[in-house]
């Protein structure tokens, strides 16, 4: 078997940058003295030092009222009560299994937060206890809701409703949580033949669109019996392969983005999609579909 | 001339062209990796060094050193085998491998606000391609970086500087691998250099105390002079990103 194999040298590497010409607001990096008032509070990313008040993180400076903050452009997931993400359990322990989410803990999700098989009014005994492995165990995906934040950061999740649980066939990605598009919906049944979960976490999750009445179980089934037709297979794949080229371009991750992309990548076969060249070419096209726009 | 070749000519240059005070040329690249939370490159002369972070994260593997007010930093600082003009047996675990392990954690966690993050773990990752002297300042400057690519909190840059005495009189800095070859004590510092702290100092050789204020004060510019070329490194790379995402997420609204 011949396989193209594609070697590019060094010099003649692809910028995948596709930043616009913009008006650039203020940099802090740190150690950078923001204010020298101290009416002002503190906020993450900043500390006080000598009366002054100091960034610690590079990015840039969020007020509100008095409290000043600098957020990173870059950083781990910081949870907030509603968001939804995509996580792999890491552990099964006491009545709860340890989710990791890219956050800075390991997540929780409680025995007690998900909907076990047989209504939404049943009794949790013992035995669902020594059943948990049976429900999820290690390595299993699982897309859920945060429910709480503790002090110490870690998230409380929940699978309380029959959009979430267990996912079964399909593909993740990993990217960083400041290039998901905050929106209402995180489900996304694209046009093209597949469905999308953009994680608030950074974990992007790929699969064949479902039918939502025919999973009324919610939660635990996992069908890896049913076989994906080879053009969903292919749809999925390219999906993916757009998202990495939007994010190595480090453009926002939306479903009108994803789209835009996928449609640009048309000219390309799906394996060509991975050419640096190819990346650039298609996050520049989308980035162009996305300012007109926003211009119309 | 004397047995001892002069590491600073009658002109006031040194051996690769420089004059006493200057720098090799700096070359930086944050976000060369797409996995860890943080990477970057850096070019420091012919020293060529590989920077990464993971983390903060849940404490992987022995669960009981998690600390309750604070992070664990965890460093690894391994020299690939070709970075030397002699191929190395082993990458890591040496004795000197393992001592900049050490040195690398003590600077950096004079910077990482490790109190912010209660029961995780920082790993950072060094990894040398190319040495020529000055290994362990590459090493510093390349790790703050990526540690400001992911987004933890620093007091401020962490850079290190080296420097040396010519001819028994000059001070010079950032001392390539042929001016280490050909004698002269080197002092390497690792230093805070807004606040012009020294978080490690470290010195082969000897030389007369008298001498030492000025080497020092010199490595200690040096220092500064590199938080320079990383602060302006940040900011462009900072604008970059910001630019390619628009500057959504962030409060700032702005139009093209």
């Amino acid at each position: 078997m011949s396989n193209k194999i594609h070697i590019g040298i060094a010099s003649d590497r692809v910028n995948p940058s596709v930043a616009l010409n913009q008006r650039v607001p203020k940099i802090y990096t740190p150690g950078e003295v923001i204010t020298e008032q101290n009416e002002l509070m503190r906020g993450h990313g900043t500390y006080e030092e000598d009366g002054c008040l100091k960034s610690s993180v590079a990015g840039l400076k969020e007020e509100v009222n008095k409290l000043i903050s600098i957020k990173p452009l870059k950083s781990r997931y910081n949870g907030e009560i509603g968001d939804v993400v995509v996580g792999r359990i890491t552990e099964v322990q006491q009545r709860r299994w340890k989710v990791e989410t890219n956050s800075r803990l390991d997540s929780v999700l409680l025995l007690s937060s998900v909907n076990l098989p047989g209504g939404e009014l049943r009794r949790r005994s013992a035995e669902d206890e020594h059943m948990m492995r049976k429900y999820l165990q290690e390595g299993d995906l699982i897309s859920a809701e945060v429910q709480n934040v503790f002090t110490d950061g870690s998230l409380s999740l929940h699978t309380r409703s029959l959009k979430y649980g267990k996912l079964s066939q399909g593909v993740l990605i990993k990217v960083f949580p400041a290039l998901i598009k905050r929106s209402k919906t995180r489900f996304h049944n694209l046009s093209v033949g597949a469905s999308v979960i953009l994680g608030n976490n950074g974990f992007i999750w790929i699969c064949p669109t479902v039918n939502t009445e025919e999973e009324s179980v919610g939660g635990f089934i996992q069908n890896l019996e049913y076989i994906v037709p080879i053009e969903e297979r292919e749809i999925i794949a390219r999906i993916r392969n757009c998202i990495l080229a939007l994010a190595q371009s480090k453009m926002m991750l939306f479903d009108t983005s994803i789209l835009f992309a996928f449609e640009e990548s048309k000219k390309y076969a799906v394996a060509e999609l991975l050419l640096p060249e190819a990346m650039v070419d298609v996050a520049l096209l989308t980035q162009q579909r996305l300012t007109l726009l926003e211009n119309q | 001339m004397s047995k001892k070749k002069e590491l600073v000519s009658k002109i006031g240059l040194r051996l690769d062209g420089r004059r006493a005070d200057e720098l090799r040329r700096v070359r930086c690249k944050m976000g060369v990796f797409s996995q860890p939370d943080g990477s970057a490159y850096i070019e420091q002369g012919l020293t060529k060094v590989l920077a990464a972070v993971y983390g903060p994260h849940q404490v992987r593997g022995n669960r009981s050193k998690a600390q309750h007010d604070s992070a664990i930093v965890n460093c690894q600082f391994s020299m690939a085998v070709f970075s030397t003009s002699e191929r190395k047996k082993r990458p890591r675990g040496d004795r000197k491998s393992s001592e900049m392990s050490i040195h690398l954690r003590q600077a950096l966690l004079a910077a990482i606000k490790v109190e912010l993050y209660p029961w995780s773990q920082i790993d950072i990752y060094v990894e040398v391609l190319h040495a020529d002297g000055g290994v362990y300042p590459a090493c510093v400057n390349a790790a703050t970086l990526a540690l400001i690519d992911a987004g933890i909190p620093l007091k401020e840059y962490v850079c290190a500087c080296s420097a040396s005495l010519a001819n028994n009189d000059i001070p010079m800095v950032d001392i390539s691998h042929q001016e280490e070859m050909l004698g002269g004590p080197t002092l390497t510092i690792a230093a805070l250099p807004m606040s012009e702290k020294i978080v490690l100092m470290e010195m082969s050789q000897r030389f007369h105390i008298d001498h030492l204020p000025k080497v020092m004060a010199k490595a200690l510019k040096g220092c500064k002079d590199i938080k320079v070329i990383l602060d302006e490194a940040v900011r462009s790379h900072v604008e970059d990103v910001g630019c390619s995402t628009g500057w959504s997420n962030t409060s700032q609204k702005i139009k093209v």
